[in-house]
């Protein structure tokens, strides 16, 4: 909400220059956003008189004044249409400074001399308006500096009210607060009834009492909405961010942002019969005052006549009954409207307007009947008319009840940690209107003010005396508590141990959105739908990742497109799967390399990391988080199919390694060959706690062999035949050289399939309690041997 | 026994002009081995009487002893003068760089995260998780927002249906885990949250660790005194700390916090809000099932964008999210 400080201190005047007012209303948590001057700044600006007005003998559109200072007379040249002889209007003498610097001297405009310049509003930085001179009302004193006459030494304040303090959104209501804060009582206009000078009153029927628990109207006749509203209404108005439009509509804002009862007016003649305040009819059609048409629903409040709605309650009121220059008769209204049936209405219809912003957060219900009687007052000293009675339809059961609140003496000090002398307790319960009923024995019975709808529970009432007293007065202390220590699984290694096992491998890692684009993920993850957004900011962010790979790569082209050639980057975060009604949420962990796998170097820093180096890193994890996982020949639609592994552990899928499909890769434009990888975290992290074993006194025996077998044959098919037929006292089997070429196969093995590979292994065994004698090592090496030919078809190298 | 003295000369010189090792040996062979002239002058004692044997023996060992001594501290030399010459041949340019696999890094984000956990996992705190997507009851209703709420319009919910969406805060967490477990409770719920609005200060997406603590006898003055180390810790500065009313539907009393942050431009203090916390509301607790009357709470909230910017001196919020090499390489 933007105030004037100016109007505020008409209400109460705290000794406190403006900074130290906006700091106070803001400890006090109604936070000021900024401020601004009401006025541009500018020297030398009175308030002038043109006595006569001539035409200029070379310029049709330059008009030659006469231009009273109050004691002298000078020439002035003025190309303002609206300028004529008598009016009264700003006037920068010579000498005078304008907003941006604009120095004002003698000038010849077209020949003729011209000392000084009658000024607009919007050279005055007071309004947008450039449409011609600012006229002044005919008593402002001449000679008069400009900015003392309208008081322009005044800033305009923003508050950022949060939603509960619906009572602030008025001068009156932030006054209320600053006198609560200062200890000063408030210079509160006298409003007193406008008699009743006929007997016409509008017919009112309230048929949705609970929307509308209290309905106020009134006829005021015969008024003359030609008439402007004066000049400090309208600047008051400007000051709070509010255009004037006409009288009518200037007098119902001015209420609203003195009081904070948003009001409408009526043109008595377009409404058929009476009012009736309902809820719409289905398919109900409303053309609003800002030219919208609108399809009503039956849960939004209207205000209607007899045969048609004619405002959304609270919200707008309609064209076809809007006021306009030639109406003649009003119907005021000033209603309480129900927060809860007016909630979210506005923003239904796409508006916010500044009467539903009130409403929806709780205005003043005994707030209807002095805002009606100012109103009236106000607007028959400008546009005249005769007022008639206010009709007041007042549905008591279903006006918000006062409630009593106890506030208890323990409850207040254990929250806030202090005990505030119960004196200081009431002083600040009294200053915020809050009726103290009755003194308890444990503390004090209070009842809250109309105007504060916010506070209902004994919580509120310790905000309110916290806030108050000041949180920065009350103490800091160390919490207590039982700090019972947390049980940790030892063989589950924490997310930041894995992080950190990727960055200590060259990885960097990326946070990229939840939600990707559907094209991108749908040539990586076809056989899941994402599930989409209602509501997505753009078309590329609008549905959940099924795989992180979504966002790591189009991380890769972004930096691909920054000379980024070598990326490693990893990902953790959830995955979002539908699985029929439900909705999975995975924690995942993914990465994806490209480009050379070590920085390049002096000595062979250029080969491309390849499907191995990220096996490599990958086994190592598995290593360190105790586990073991298989890698098998599979197929994914973003891989590369002769270069995809599915990751299993206890033949349960935990992930998949592979190179991006080539045709993806062009797709998305992605430069070289890249690797990449997901593991599901949940099943991955929990390995193991250490079990000791004996370690061996005995030596270990090697035996190496090369075989040649067939390209279909998989190292692991090698690794199970061997390792069944090893013994148990197999330490370990490893490949030491695997050779895949032109010359092999042909005519040393019996398979007839091409490019056969040669493979070298060594076996080692070790025995816990004894050396193994040279003949056992033999028969289970010739085992070995003789089970990887009759069951793989592989053949001895020579 | 007249050659003896010259013999030993002779030696002495063939030591001195050894150059190499094998040289030298060829030497010890040529004197003292067992055919070598000096251990031949032996064979002559049996010739002298045995008067004078004793002092001719004598004198062949001395001859032997210079010898092998001058034998031996050549070969030292020799060693010493082959080692340094292998190690000069074996000199490298220390000065290159290694090799091997660069550091990654960390994302800022989560650098930031984990001193916020470590801070707080210090004090007792554990670190929950909780879904994403949610349902409206976590993320407002138990929360003391319901449907009618002006504060949903501040949320900008992303939306899948009326009742699943994208959690707007990680407050939803401490629902679950109340829900789950009994008081009292120590937590922080770090993660990703969702609000639909996009500019130059806003992601649809960004972190949030929030806290809460559920005792039996816990006050705003804890919560202060919480906040205010917490918040020192983090930026590692004795900075003030000031407390401004504000509003949550969840806690109250509620408050915004401020840190000091270098001076305006008329010397008084400039204020940066980086927080929001208060008293857990008695409608939460309500929902949870935690008596209100026994138990009582607080509750902060942060946004870790907007620490890591301030501690790191990142000035646009969508860095975080380009994943920009560039960038994230600042903060390995």
């Amino acid at each position: 909400m933007k105030f004037s400080e100016q109007w505020l201190r008409e209400w109460v005047n705290p000794a406190l220059d403006s900074q130290q007012l906006m700091d106070q209303i803001t400890m006090a948590g109604l936070e000021v956003d900024g401020f601004e001057p009401v006025a541009g700044k500018f020297t030398g600006i009175i308030v002038g008189e043109v006595l006569s007005v001539e035409a200029h003998p070379d310029a049709d559109k330059l008009r030659v004044c006469q231009v009273s200072n109050g004691s002298t007379q000078v020439q002035v040249v003025c190309g303002a249409p609206n300028v004529r002889a008598g009016i009264k209007v700003p006037f920068a003498e010579l000498g005078a400074v304008l907003p941006g610097d604009f120095k004002i001297k003698k000038a010849k405009l077209r020949g003729q001399p011209s000392v000084g310049m009658l000024c607009s509003g919007a050279e005055l930085g007071l309004s947008e308006d450039h449409d011609g001179i600012l006229e002044l009302p005919a008593d402002a004193p001449v000679g008069q500096s400009f900015a003392d006459y309208l008081q322009l030494n005044d800033i305009a304040i923003d508050v950022d009210l949060t939603p509960n303090r619906a009572d602030c959104l008025s001068i009156k209501g932030l006054a209320r607060e600053v006198g609560v804060l200062n200890s000063l009582p408030l210079n509160t206009p006298a409003i007193n009834p406008v008699a009743a000078v006929h007997n016409e009153v509008p017919d009112v029927r309230v048929e949705a009492p609970a929307g509308c628990p209290r309905y106020l109207g009134r006829i005021l006749r015969n008024v003359d909405l030609t008439a402007q509203s004066p000049l400090w209404l309208q600047e008051k108005l400007r000051r709070s961010g509010t255009r004037s439009i006409d009288a009518a509509v200037d007098v119902t804002n001015y209420i609203l942002l003195e009081l904070g009862q948003p009001m409408h007016a009526f043109d008595r003649a377009e409404i058929d019969g009476g009012i009736v305040v309902r809820m719409a009819k289905p398919e109900e059609k409303l053309v609003l005052l800002d030219g919208q048409e609108v399809t009503l629903t039956e849960q939004t409040l209207v205000i209607a006549d007899h045969s048609k709605p004619i405002a959304i309650a609270g919200v707008m009121g309609g064209e076809h009954s809007g006021v306009r220059p030639k109406t003649r008769d009003l119907v005021l209204e000033s209603a309480y409207f129900d927060p809860i049936t007016l909630a979210g209405k506005a923003r239904h219809y796409g508006l916010h307007t500044d009467a539903s912003h009130r409403f929806e957060r709780g205005v003043d219900y005994n707030l209807a009947r002095s805002a009606m009687e100012r109103a009236t007052e106000l607007l028959i000293s400008i546009v005249g008319g005769e007022a008639g009675d206010v009709v007041d339809v007042t549905s008591a059961e279903h006006l918000p009840k006062p409630v009593s609140i106890v506030l208890r003496e323990k409850r207040l000090a254990d929250v806030l940690g202090l005990a505030i002398a119960n004196a200081k307790v009431e002083d600040i319960l009294t200053r915020l209107g809050l009726a103290v009923e009755e003194r308890l024995d444990n503390g004090w019975k209070v009842s809250a003010p109309s105007f504060r709808p916010d506070i209902t529970i004994e919580e509120d009432l310790i905000e309110e005396v916290g806030r108050i007293y000041g949180y920065n007065n009350l103490p800091v202390t160390e919490p207590t508590g039982s700090l019972g220590l947390r049980p940790k699984a030892e063989d589950t290694r924490p997310l930041s141990a894995i992080r950190n096992y990727f960055v200590a491998n060259g990885y960097q890692e990326a946070i990229t959105y939840s939600f990707v684009d559907p094209k991108v993920q749908e040539q990586l993850d076809p056989q899941n739908e994402g599930i989409a957004l209602a509501n997505p900011i753009s078309a590329d962010l609008s549905v959940m990742r099924t795989t992180l790979w979504s966002g790591l790569l189009k991380t890769v082209v972004h930096n691909q497109n920054r000379q980024q050639p070598r990326i490693r980057l990893f990902e953790s975060g959830l995955r979002f799967m539908k699985e029929g009604e439900r909705i999975l949420q995975q924690p995942m962990l993914a990465g994806v390399v490209t480009g050379n796998q070590n920085p390049e170097n002096w000595v062979n820093g250029r080969r491309n990391a390849d499907f191995f180096d990220v096996k490599g890193e990958l086994e190592s994890l598995f290593r360190l988080l105790g586990i073991t996982v298989d890698f098998r020949a599979g197929k994914h639609p973003a891989l590369h199919p002769g270069q995809t592994a599915e990751l299993l552990r206890d033949g349960q899928p935990v992930g998949w390694l592979g190179t991006l499909h080539p045709q993806v890769q062009k797709n998305m434009e992605l430069n070289g060959t890249v690797i990449m990888f997901e593991l599901f975290l949940n099943p991955i992290v929990t390995g193991y706690v250490p079990n000791f074993k004996d370690v061996s006194k005995f030596p270990e025996v090697r035996r190496d062999l090369a075989i040649i077998i067939g390209s279909d044959v998989k190292f692991a098919d090698v690794e199970r035949v061997a390792t069944h037929h090893a013994g148990e006292h197999l330490n370990a089997l490893r490949a030491f050289d695997v050779y895949q070429g032109e010359s092999l196969g042909k005519g040393e093995v019996e398979s007839e399939s091409e490019g056969n590979r040669s493979l070298a292994l060594s076996l080692f065994w070790q025995h816990p309690q004894r050396t193994l004698t040279e003949d056992e090592v033999h028969g289970l090496f010739n085992g070995v041997i003789e089970a990887l030919k009759a069951e793989l078809g592989a053949t001895l190298r020579s | 026994m007249e050659n003896l003295k010259q013999l030993v000369q002779d030696g002495l010189a063939g030591v001195a002009n050894a150059d190499n090792l094998q040289a030298l040996d060829h030497i010890r062979v040529e004197y003292l081995g067992k055919k070598g002239a000096i251990t031949q002058q032996a064979k002559t004692l049996g010739k002298l009487s045995s008067d004078e044997r004793p002092a001719a023996g004598q004198k062949i060992n001395d001859a032997k002893g210079r010898v092998e001594q001058a034998i031996n501290a050549r070969r030292s030399d020799l060693e010493r003068i082959a080692i340094e010459t292998k190690l000069a041949s074996e000199a490298i340019d220390v000065t290159l760089p290694g090799r091997g696999q660069e550091l990654g890094g960390l994302h800022p984000v989560t650098r930031t995260l984990q001193r916020i956990e470590d801070f707080f996992a210090s004090a007792g705190y554990s670190v929950e998780q909780g879904p994403e997507i949610e349902d409206d009851y976590h993320n407002f209703e138990a929360l003391n927002i319901p449907g009618h709420h002006p504060a949903r319009a501040m949320h900008d919910t992303f939306y899948f249906n009326p009742g699943t969406l994208l959690r707007t805060h990680t407050s939803p967490v401490q629902i679950r885990t109340m829900e789950a477990g009994k008081p009292p409770f120590r937590m922080i719920c770090p993660g990703r949250v969702y609000r639909c609005d996009s500019d130059m200060t806003h992601t649809p997406m960004f972190h949030q660790v929030e806290g809460l603590l559920i005792e039996k006898n816990v006050s705003f003055a804890d919560l202060k005194s919480t906040v205010e180390a917490f918040l020192r810790v983090f930026f590692e500065r004795d900075l003030k700390v000031r407390f401004r009313p504000s509003y949550f539907p969840f806690t109250e009393p509620s408050a915004e916090v401020d840190i000091e942050w270098g001076r305006e431009a008329d010397g008084s203090i400039k204020w940066l809000e980086v927080m929001g916390c208060g008293m857990v509301h008695p409608k939460v607790f309500e929902h949870c099932g935690i008596d209100a009357e026994e138990y009582r709470g607080f509750a902060f909230g942060m946004g870790v964008e907007r620490l890591a910017m301030l501690r790191y001196g990142v000035n646009d919020l969508r860095m975080f999210f380009e994943n920009d090499l560039r960038f994230l390489r600042q903060f390995r």
